[in-house]
């Protein structure tokens, strides 16, 4: 499955700690490759992060593309991998594709659905080296629902997350949260707890790909955050030195942006089924990008010289207020994408800043959800859901 | 200040899921886990370096640093950094 962009708040590659270094290095190198190695999916989550045009896409990297993109990423310092999608385990070779990047010294993260998984599979995958399993509970509503009630429908994941515990691998869950589904927060925590899990992620939706597309449907209201967020700290505090769990605040109810990526061609590198190369998933559909291919180009000449790699990356290319704001070393002005989506222009402050002139916009975005929740169900928006057909309709091809 | 959870005859280990490597292009020890990294200082690099190779007791890692490193007295500093890496997750006792 698709990630939801929630890494953007995880600090990928994050530096640090106590005995740590220097959070920022003098020399940038990408210290995270996600791997998209396929836009093949058996769900059609509506909060996909995938670009809404991805059934475009028919050529996919060979194992000997990817795998020699793993070893160019690894020579200029990259350590995390993940291997995403779409849902990775579609790949034939995924266990090749593991084994080659364990093999060059990645930290190998496997970012499924479960579905595809079986316990074999996650011992072999293991056998293989692959180092963490992330099992995602991207459910609808109603299949949340399904989850909680234990029916068999998702079993399966169930199954899955124990399995990957079983082959002694973190139990790594990842809950993908908006406004159909949040207020059952404890419910899911409380899953959480009684499948013993290591790390537990409330991913909040980010408005990208599909996911901006059903927004009005999906973005939770100020009153279910804030019940949520009590619940979350009540459970982080009794689960201490337990199961950690990590909570984000949507973006949209913040007052300054989130450091998206840690700046953009900073650490973060990600790589399409196709082969293109971006400074993050969502990147491909802001104007004036060239799209390199590592099909014609080498990784390091696209992470050091490209036109898309440099664009944002440091101060320069800032307007007012970020230019002169003291908090732009802090979140790099926040996300271009968004910064485009919402205002047109991907140079402007990212509009979830209280100090952007734009802030009005994702205002009437939160006003525009509320008035779309009081909608009774029969006359209000359906969710589009992420699939070929709807890809192929929506962007005309 | 907790207590502490570290004495002579307990075994360090590393926490699940974390992974401790050399990275040449940083020029240092890292611990790797799940989406994190962590650069080391080259005193932590040492600490854990011994604790992911081989199973052994506070005292006899002591030991072993004392002899990598000319008889230094450095009983509190390993104390004090096993603590640090327990309170950060990275470490567990067994």
């Amino acid at each position: 499955m698709a990630t939801t962009g929630s890494e953007q708040n995880k600090a990928p590659g994050s530096t640090g700690g106590a005995l740590g270094m220097n959070v920022r290095d003098a020399i940038r190198q990408p210290l995270w490759l996600l791997a998209e190695l396929t836009y093949a999916c058996p769900l059609q989550c509506p909060y996909c992060s995938n670009p809404m045009d991805f059934a475009k896409i028919k050529s996919e990297l060979t194992t000997e593309e990817w795998i020699d993109v793993f070893k160019q990423a690894r020579a200029m310092g990259a350590t995390q991998l993940g291997l995403s999608g779409g849902e990775p385990l579609v790949r034939p070779d995924i266990i090749e594709l593991i084994r080659a990047a364990r093999d060059l010294g990645f930290y190998t993260n496997l970012i499924t659905s479960g579905i595809g998984l079986d316990a074999s599979k996650a011992k072999a995958f293991k056998e293989a080296g692959l180092d963490h399993i992330q099992v995602s509970f991207q459910a609808s509503s109603e299949d949340l629902n399904n989850l909680i009630a234990g029916t068999d429908a998702f079993q399966h994941k169930i199954e899955m997350a124990k399995a990957v515990k079983a082959a002694g691998y973190p139990m790594v869950l990842c809950f993908v949260t908006h406004r159909q589904n949040i207020d059952k927060i404890d419910e899911i925590l409380d899953l959480a707890i009684n499948l013993d899990a290591d790390y537990v992620e409330l991913a909040t939706t980010q408005y990208y790909g599909w996911a901006m597309h059903n927004r009005d449907q999906l973005l939770p209201l100020k009153e279910q955050l804030v019940r949520a967020e009590r619940i979350a700290h009540e459970y982080q505090e009794q689960q201490k030195g337990n199961m950690k769990i990590y909570y984000v605040v949507p973006d949209y109810y913040e007052d300054r942006p989130k450091a998206c990526m840690n700046g953009w061609g900073n650490v973060f590198l990600t790589v399409t089924p196709d082969g293109t190369a971006l400074p993050c998933h969502a990147a491909r559909e802001l104007p004036g990008m060239t799209l390199p291919n590592v099909r014609d180009t080498s990784v390091k000449e696209i992470w050091e010289d490209s036109n898309d790699f440099n664009r944002f990356r440091g101060f320069d290319w800032m307007k007012e207020p970020c230019r002169s704001c003291d908090e732009k070393v802090k979140d790099f002005g926040g996300c271009r994408c968004q910064a485009y989506m919402l205002t047109g222009d991907p140079a402007m402050a990212d509009p979830v800043c209280s100090k952007s002139p734009d802030r009005h916009v994702v205002d009437e975005a939160i006003e525009r959800g509320r008035r779309e929740s009081e909608k009774p169900t029969e006359v209000a928006k359906p969710l589009v859901f992420r699939n070929p057909k709807n890809s192929k309709q929506i962007s005309g091809f | 200040m907790t207590e502490r959870v570290f004495n002579a005859d307990s075994v360090p280990v590393l926490a699940l899921g974390y992974r401790f490597q050399w990275e040449p292009m940083q020029d240092c020890y890292v611990l790797l886990y799940p989406e994190g990294m962590v650069k080391l200082n080259p005193a932590a690099g040492e600490i854990l370096k011994r604790i992911s190779e081989k199973k052994q007791t506070v005292s006899e890692l002591i030991a072993e640093l004392k002899v990598a490193f000319d008889g230094a007295d450095l009983d509190d500093d390993v104390y004090q950094f096993l603590e640090e890496a327990h309170g950060n997750d990275w470490i567990r006792a067994e």
